[in-house]
């Protein structure tokens, strides 16, 4: 996994609440064997009307915002189906960071999987960031080491966010091998297991 | 010292390591399909990693299959990129040695049918699968969640997930519903109730009379929802209605191994001086038919109640909301949503296409019609559920009365294959979400229970079933 540790770049206000994922990345996406190229579908019916044409009035088809990334969103971001290809999509776009109020439980674990920072701010710090990434400056900062976010006009906010998982976004470090360090963990579990609950054994 | 909630059991019975302060909890059942997949299976071709529990592990195909011609097998699906999907998978389960039901087979299915169908899903296990409603299992007194991508590579690869502990809620539901009033309702009360992100960070246990009466399918529709509260997992303490149903199953343990399950599973209970993080109570004698006005699960209304109206929401972001969702559904404040006039009626999904599901649409559907402006479906949550339907004439009922009865598959729930509203249609849905686009874009969706649906293909409108139940029929 990709290492996060310090953005400096633009962020796009998307000032609307519950955005699920079949909205970040429609179904017709997920029927990819990759994880890349997903870009396309990002948005795909915000950003496109269905003759497949660019809907210029959409934030991120804006030129102001073009290259953002970073995404201010309303609450509860990323509710809905589990589908992973929307963290793949907001990445492939060169979305690295989101901040909402709060985000859906599944969305918020998949983000951590990819190097994709979801960052929860109180809802007047939201507020205003939304506020001042509508205005002439949109460029933001975010120190994942330090927990802060600093807005176009220099405010600056803190963050909370649980300390194994900066951690290991700081390193961009593999869940999978660090699991399997604990392999023989793993091995006397299932020894137990099949000695307490044997029919957990047969299928 | 507070006794333990049913979830603080089953997370305890799985805890095999703490790593940096994350749990390494133990998998025992991995369901698998195709659209999830494809990118973890690849991670551990490019890792060089094994399957470690293929056996603990069951794959279906069921999100993009088509819903007719399945007899003709992955080689006919005519969408090309599904095609390579599900042969994708095929490769995949073939190369680890994983069980497999392929489209086609009687056993396959929507992969939360097809799991409890089997007698896979069993009270205290921990159930993971790349699809949010793997809620649906908590029927049995299983943790269960949906899990991304990546941690379906990580449970392959360890038969763990690195996890963080939920707070407990408790929704209660007492009393006993009115005629016309069931699991369906239940749910989408709860979720009107606590709305869309009520739930997030909670693992929701439910209790009371009213979901002790449930059967085991009405129990799985329940917990199937509880991820639209925004909760990952649902849980109902399993009893002797969960029991009845296990017995016998393919999966289920089988004479000394069914009496030392059993006696593990009636331990599978909320001590009674157990806390709950938070506690919802609800009458189900309070609830009415239910069925949702707008693009969020938590847009419910009583069927004889009206479209809200954006001046009563509390806040301005909440106002440009509701101006939305009326706007995208067609509707405006203040309409009687019966005044709904649905141009398709999809009965369905993980949430309800079980066989008690079909029971209760084609028992207001016989002797009816489908009204002629209405495309209606029923598409069985599996080949089993199919075959049973078939066996009590269901089928013969739904197809006098003008449904469509087709092979079971995800379907329009989601419209990954052919089946989907074209922009501006309105759909009377036994599904589960009812997002902008989510059925096909520009598509309306009001969900509802399947008797609710089926009346709606009958009136062409969206009605109170209760107008079409005889006198003293049981909800």
């Amino acid at each position: 996994m990709k290492a996060f540790t310090r953005l400096d770049a633009r962020a796009v206000p998307l000032q609307i609440a519950n955005i699920d994922t079949d909205q970040i990345i429609p179904k017709q996406f997920l029927k990819t064997v990759e994880r890349e190229g997903l870009s396309k579908g990002l948005f795909y019916d915000f950003r496109f009307d269905p003759e497949g044409r660019e809907k210029p009035d959409f934030i991120l088809n804006r030129p102001e915002y073009q290259g953002a990334g970073v995404l201010v969103a309303g609450d509860n971001f990323g509710c809905g189906s589990s589908r992973e290809h929307a963290p793949w999509a907001l990445l492939d776009f060169g979305i690295s960071c989101v901040i909402s109020t709060s985000f859906a439980d599944i969305f918020y674990n998949n983000c951590f999987q990819n190097g994709l920072l979801p960052v929860v701010l109180k809802p007047e710090d939201v507020s205003t960031l939304m506020d001042e990434a509508k205005g002439g400056n949109h460029m933001v900062s975010i120190d994942l080491e330090a927990r802060t976010v600093t807005s176009p006009s220099g405010r600056t906010f803190t963050f909370e966010i649980d300390a194994q998982r900066r951690t290991k976004m700081l390193k961009g470090l593999d869940a999978i091998g660090e699991t399997l360090t604990a392999a023989a963990d793993i091995d006397v579990y299932e020894a137990r297991r099949a000695l307490d609950q044997p029919w957990l054994e047969r299928t | 010292m507070s006794g333990k909630t049913l979830y603080d059991k089953i997370w305890d019975a799985h805890l095999v390591a703490e790593q940096d302060g994350e749990a390494i909890l133990y998998i025992d059942l991995h369901l698998i399909h195709e659209v999830t997949t494809p990118q973890a299976f690849a991670g551990l071709r490019a890792d060089k990693r094994r399957v470690r529990r293929p056996d603990r592990t069951l794959a279906v195909a069921d999100h993009n299959i088509p819903t007719e011609g399945q007899a003709l097998g992955v080689g006919a699906v005519a969408d090309e990129e599904a095609r390579l999907q599900l042969q994708t998978l095929e490769r995949n389960v073939a190369d680890y040695g994983i069980a497999f039901f392929p489209m086609g087979d009687i056993r396959n299915g929507i992969v939360h049918v097809v799991g409890p169908e089997q007698g896979r899903t069993q009270p205290g296990m921990t159930i993971v699968c790349g699809d949010s409603h793997t809620s649906t299992h908590g029927a049995f007194g299983a943790l269960a969640h949906g899990i991304g991508t990546s941690e379906v590579e990580h449970v392959l690869a360890t038969q763990t997930l690195r996890a963080k502990k939920a707070k407990n809620m408790r929704v209660t539901i007492n009393g006993t519903p009115a005629p016309g009033v069931g699991a369906k309702d239940f749910a989408l009360a709860v979720i009107g109730e606590i709305g869309t992100a009520g739930g997030t960070g909670y693992v929701i246990e439910y209790a009371g009379e009213a979901v002790r009466a449930l059967s085991m399918e009405g129990r799985m529709t329940l917990c199937n929802l509880t991820i639209e509260g925004g909760a990952r997992a649902g849980l109902v303490a399993p009893d002797q209605t969960t029991f009845a149903y296990l017995m016998g199953r393919a999966a289920a343990p089988k004479a000394g191994a069914w009496d030392m399950a059993l006696s593990y599973w009636k331990t599978l209970i909320t001590d009674e001086d157990a806390r709950f993080d938070r506690e919802v109570v609800l009458d189900a004698a309070d609830i009415a038919p239910l069925v949702t006005w707008g693009t969020s699960p938590e847009d419910v209304v009583a069927v004889t109640g009206v479209a809200p109206s954006p001046d009563q929401a509390s806040t301005p972001d909440k106002k440009a909301a509701v101006e939305r969702a009326l706007d995208y559904m067609g509707l405006t404040a203040g309409q009687p949503v019966t005044e709904a006039r649905v141009d398709v009626v999809f009965i369905g999904s993980c949430t309800n296409s079980r066989i008690e599901d079909l029971r209760s649409a084609a028992a207001i559907i016989e002797g009816r019609k489908v009204a002629d402006h209405v495309r209606a479906m029923v598409v069985p949550g599996s080949g089993l559920v199919k075959a049973q339907a078939e066996e009590e004439g269901l089928d013969a009922i739904f197809i006098a009365a003008g449904f469509d009865w087709r092979e079971p598959g995800c379907s329009m729930c989601l419209g990954m294959n052919p089946d989907r509203l074209a922009p501006g249609e309105r759909c009377a849905s036994t599904s589960n979400r009812n997002f902008e686009g989510r059925q096909g874009r520009g598509g309306r969706t009001h969900l509802m229970s399947p008797a609710m649906a089926a009346a709606a293909a009958v009136a062409g409108h969206i009605v109170d079933v209760r107008t079409f139940l005889p006198t003293g029929t049981p909800g």
